[in-house]
């Protein structure tokens, strides 16, 4: 366990400081720079803001800049906010963005997995057929348009529940949670019912319904564990479409999250912010699926010995 | 004719499959009338009413107009076109670069595989979503861009399929005959490996389209994909949320064409899956 740990780490901080290297330069590449945008600037103005960014420097040297400050968690300044850094930035996004993809992580995994187990118990029922036919709507109906549609129901036609904003009016989180949570209940809900099916089948279930236990103890205790283990493996990806879910649910209900203020930056051109979230979004991700890959591991007891 | 006859086993089978059937038939009906959308559209997509504006379906426009007097229809008709064919085209870029991957890294094996395996799992962990805005914001939104790099990341899971495929068919005696023959790689690849592995390469294609088809509405709907005048299913999509307080049909119909889409190339592709290998029906 430790060793595959230790291993994976070590992987990651090359492919991290990989990451970095390439949007640093693609960023470089990229044509127009950050100040020759909206309104024209006289020249002095412009050698200027262009010394007080770095941008004089030969590009090696604002390399090497950057990567010493990036060590030290320095992510440089915003080009579009002045006097704001990106660090600062991404540390006012993240506990929302955060706040958000854990309620439609926990949305999920509740809807999910109570429907995708019940499913596999009461197999070619209706109580199968139904919650997989939501769950084909689930993965049918993008987030872009569940958000839209739920706001249009709950928000404007039965006046219900805000149709925007974070933690302005109650209930305003409803329906962010709700729409970047259903894609993955449907997703989970799949995944538990054919994990389940899978192992319901094999001996050692039928070795506990033998040995008396009640048809909950046999479900909770003995099949769950082995059957949920897709669903652990699959969050860790989650994360990672839970991210770019996050872009359009955080633009929809106008949240102020890290998705967000990633959206805006891309239409600004604020290269600093870009890239600095770049960097920011792979490591997180790059952390999340090694913690459910481990967690997935553990849950398995034929890798766990070894 | 072994091969012949897995095929039209596997027709037999699709062939009972109704909801994989009614995925298909909805799929070429969608097809066709994209390609003939210049000549069935009522309207052209940009031809506009100003007077006219909003108005709800009806009987000269079926389905209502937008702000600017365009017939939805006719746009929804146009868009097809195009959300149609970045789906296939990127799902073909995908197909092109992971099938040669994963047949050079199944067959070469070694080092080789194990180099170009390592590759494939690193990218699987980092947030493609972003390098593909990256890239649009970089050197502009163009669909030619937007074709690559969509494809230049979906390709992963197709190497994975193939690698595993081509390992297996590797070892088999008639793969070894060819090689004892000499035939040289390239004949190899294309009489002996690519053959077998179609089947696999079909299913998973078919479903890849579906994911190409909602990352572009994904971007298209943050503005960051197709551009005016040009429209896709995303971008119509996206201006009726805009709109979407008073004129809910200009998000209603855009909206049941996508979904129906996906879910027919979900039953096909699913129904594929299982015509193909009926081992895994109960998955």
């Amino acid at each position: 366990m430790l060793a595959i740990f230790v291993k994976r780490i070590l992987i990651a901080i090359p492919v991290l400081f990989a990451v970095a290297s390439i949007t640093f330069f693609l960023i470089k590449i990229a044509p127009g720079g950050p100040f020759d945008a909206d309104r024209a600037v006289s020249p002095q103005v412009l050698k200027n803001l262009n010394e007080a960014y770095n941008l004089d420097a030969s590009n090696w040297e604002q390399y090497v800049d950057y990567m010493s400050g990036l060590i030290q968690g320095d992510l440089g300044p915003s080009f579009r906010f002045p006097g704001r850094s990106v660090t600062e930035m991404i540390a006012t996004g993240l506990p929302v963005t955060f706040e958000l993809a854990f309620y439609a992580i926990l949305i999920a995994l509740l809807m999910g997995v109570f429907s995708g187990v019940l499913a596999a118990l009461k197999r070619n029922t209706f109580l199968d057929f139904i919650p997989m036919a939501i769950a084909m709507i689930g993965i049918c109906v993008p987030t872009f348009l569940m958000g839209p549609l739920l706001v249009l129901i709950f928000g404007i036609n039965l006046e219900v529940l805000p149709v925007s904003g974070w933690g302005q009016l109650p209930g305003d989180k409803i329906l962010p949670s709700l729409t970047l949570g259903f894609a993955y209940a449907a997703y989970i809900a799949r995944l538990s019912r054919g994990g389940m099916l899978e192992v319901l089948n094999q001996d050692f279930i039928r070795t506990a319904r033998a040995k008396g236990l009640t048809e909950r103890m046999v479900v909770i205790k003995h099949a769950m564990q082995g059957g949920l283990i897709p669903v652990v493996s699959f969050l860790g990806p989650a994360i990672a479409g839970l991210l770019a879910g996050s872009f359009v649910v955080e633009t929809i209900f106008q949240i102020p999250g890290l998705g967000r203020f990633y959206v805006e930056a891309a239409f600004n051109r604020d290269y600093t912010m870009i890239l600095g979230t770049t960097i920011f979004f792979s490591a997180m991700i790059v952390f999340f699926n090694l913690l459910s890959d481990l967690a997935a591991l553990w849950l398995n007891p034929r890798s766990r010995d070894t | 004719m072994k091969s012949n006859s897995l095929w039209s086993d596997a027709l037999y089978r699709l062939s009972r499959n109704r909801a994989a059937m009614f995925g298909g038939f909805i799929l070429i009906l969608l097809i066709i009338c994209a390609i003939l959308a210049p000549w069935i559209a009522p309207y052209s997509y940009s031809y506009q009413d100003l007077n006219l504006g909003a108005s709800p379906p009806s009987v000269e426009h079926l389905l209502g107009t937008d702000i600017l007097g365009r017939d939805l229809l006719s746009r929804i008709l146009y868009g097809a076109r195009i959300s149609l064919l970045v789906g296939f085209v990127a799902t073909g870029v995908a197909l092109i670069i992971g099938v040669s991957w994963g047949i050079v890294a199944g067959y070469v094996g070694g080092r080789v595989d194990s180099v170009m395996m390592r590759i494939v799992d690193i990218l699987y962990g980092l947030p493609f979503i972003i390098f593909i805005i990256l890239l649009m914001v970089i050197f502009g939104r163009n669909l030619w861009l937007l074709f690559g790099a969509i494809g230049a990341v979906e390709w992963l899971t197709m190497a994975r399929i193939v690698r595993g495929q081509v390992i297996g068919l590797k070892n088999q005696e008639f793969v070894m005959a060819a090689r004892a023959m000499g035939v040289s790689n390239f004949a190899m690849f294309r009489r002996h490996l690519l053959p077998n592995i179609l089947g696999p390469i079909a299913v998973y294609a078919t479903l890849t389209i579906p994911q190409v088809m909602l990352l572009e509405g994904f971007l298209s709907f943050l503005g960051l994909g197709i551009q005016p005048p040009m429209s896709s299913w995303g971008t119509l999509i996206k201006d009726g949320v805009e709109s979407m307080e008073e004129y809910s049909w200009l998000l209603i119909y855009p909206g049941i064409t996508f979904t129906i889409t996906l879910f027919a190339l979900n039953f096909f592709g699913d129904g594929l899956r299982d015509a193909l290998d009926p081992k895994t029906t109960d998955s």
